[in-house]
């Protein structure tokens, strides 16, 4: 039916009910359904990377799944990243490498890098730029974003 | 850049999805997997279908089997499954060597090989692969199944041979040989963006002879292919820069190259022989 469907969409651990129709992309049900305006929109076809968050343990495009695809499933955002007042190694990297300027690619390459890290956290620094070349930003020229997420993979390793 | 209203539909079984498959193809149904070329190309409304038949749900079709003569890979196992090595044979670390370049991490979270051999955009890695492998392709529909040979599957710029209402089910990619040697390059403008040109070899050799040699060729021509001018050049020769050059020029000159705003057919002639070059040359690392 193309008319709304009821779907839970279960995002850092909260269930979130809500109506949408099957077109409704995982991006804008996250943002405008569940209130959760973390994840940023830019492009909204799978170009720039500012939308990715976790889904099942997987970095994705969140542009390029429907939110009906998304039920059952469970959604990281970064909302979802530090533990209460305590930052996740990644934004503590961010910040202390001077990782992000305007901050709007942010949430999309936290969450990539994080996921990516989860699932190898023995990465290489080199295949690490491979990575990051799946987002876009255009402050930083990219050095900074490298050096952060090199610092974090160094810090979740430890951990 | 919001996708047009469409009706989706969730199928379990293979059973079921090719019943709605047939109900639906008709009247602009189609099969989503991975979605990460259909989806944006529905955000830019290039695409307006009026069903998706969803195929996420549907059990089996993440097979991945090596049999000892094929690989045989089901409609929704994605690029990421051949990040590690899926066989021992040298086709598993061809296939890991080739998806590193498609896209990029997120995308091959989500996208699959079935998909990208269905969606035949010409600059598709997986295309080029299963053409220069001569891969078989199984469809499916309520009709029953039918095998199609990588030579007579595609048919252009983003068309294949597949009929109304039939599902692309599985490919079977035929192993190499325990000796075999691969060697791949791709030419794009950007990291992950997609390939202006892209070759594909392999080859067996025997007594210092280049032997079995095939070399494929993507995003040169409206569909990848085997060029036999370049694969002649290469057998019974040995592997080094005379040939490889000579292989590059056989290729250049065969071809029928695609032409865009951005580049003529002689810009393509040109990259062609350095993309040909390349992937041999990366063939005795």
């Amino acid at each position: 039916m193309t008319d709304k469907t009821a779907i839970t969409l279960t995002i850092n651990g909260k269930d979130h009910k809500i109506s949408v129709e099957p077109r409704r992309t995982l991006a804008d049900a996250i943002r405008e359904d569940c209130g959760q305006t973390g994840t940023h929109i830019g492009c909204e076809h799978g170009v720039c990377g500012a939308c990715t968050v976790i889904v099942d343990d997987a970095p994705v495009r969140s542009c390029l799944m429907f939110a009906v695809q998304a039920e059952g499933k469970t959604i990281r955002t970064v909302e979802g990243l530090a533990d209460g007042d305590k930052l996740h190694p990644m934004q503590q990297a961010f910040m202390d490498n001077h990782g992000l300027q305007c901050g709007f690619c942010t949430p999309g390459f936290l969450m990539l890098a994080v996921g990516v890290l989860e699932r190898e956290p023995d990465i290489s620094d080199e295949a690490l730029i491979d990575v990051l070349s799946s987002n876009l930003c255009r402050c930083t020229g990219y050095q900074n974003i490298i050096k952060s997420v090199r610092a974090a993979a160094r810090e979740m390793r430890k951990a | 850049m919001k996708p047009a209203p469409f009706i989706r539909h969730v199928p379990r079984t293979l059973d079921e999805a090719l019943a709605t498959l047939a109900e639906v193809a008709g009247e602009d149904g189609r099969i989503l997997a991975g979605g990460q070329s259909l989806v944006p190309i529905m955000a830019f409304r290039l695409a307006k279908p009026a069903h998706l038949v969803d195929i996420n749900e549907v059990a089996g079709l993440d097979k991945l089997a090596d049999d000892g003569k094929f690989l045989t890979i089901g409609a929704r196992v994605r690029h990421a499954a051949f990040h590690e090595p899926v066989t021992a044979n040298p086709l598993g670390r061809l296939l890991t060597y080739v998806a590193r370049h498609i896209a990029h991490y997120p995308i091959r979270m989500r996208g699959t090989f079935c998909g990208s051999l269905a969606h035949a955009d010409p600059s598709s890695e997986w295309c080029l692969t299963a053409a220069t492998l001569d891969a078989v392709m199984v469809a499916k529909s309520v009709k029953g199944t039918r095998e199609i040979r990588a030579d007579g599957f595609f048919d252009g710029i983003m068309s294949t041979h597949l009929k109304e209402g039939e599902l692309l089910a599985e490919v079977r990619l035929p192993l190499l040989p325990p000796d075999g040697k691969f060697g791949f390059y791709e030419f794009s403008r950007r990291a992950g963006d997609f390939a202006m040109s892209a070759a594909l070899a392999t080859y067996r050799l025997d007594g210092g002879k280049m032997t079995d040699v095939r070399v494929g060729l993507g995003g040169a021509e409206a569909s990848p292919r085997r060029i036999p001018e370049a694969e002649a050049e290469l057998n019974g020769k040995a592997p080094g820069d005379a040939a490889f050059r000579a292989a590059g020029e056989a290729a250049s000159a065969a071809i029928e190259p695609l032409e865009d705003h951005q580049t003529d057919a002689e810009y393509r002639r040109d990259l062609v022989k350095v993309v040909v070059r390349r992937a041999l040359e990366h063939s005795l690392i």
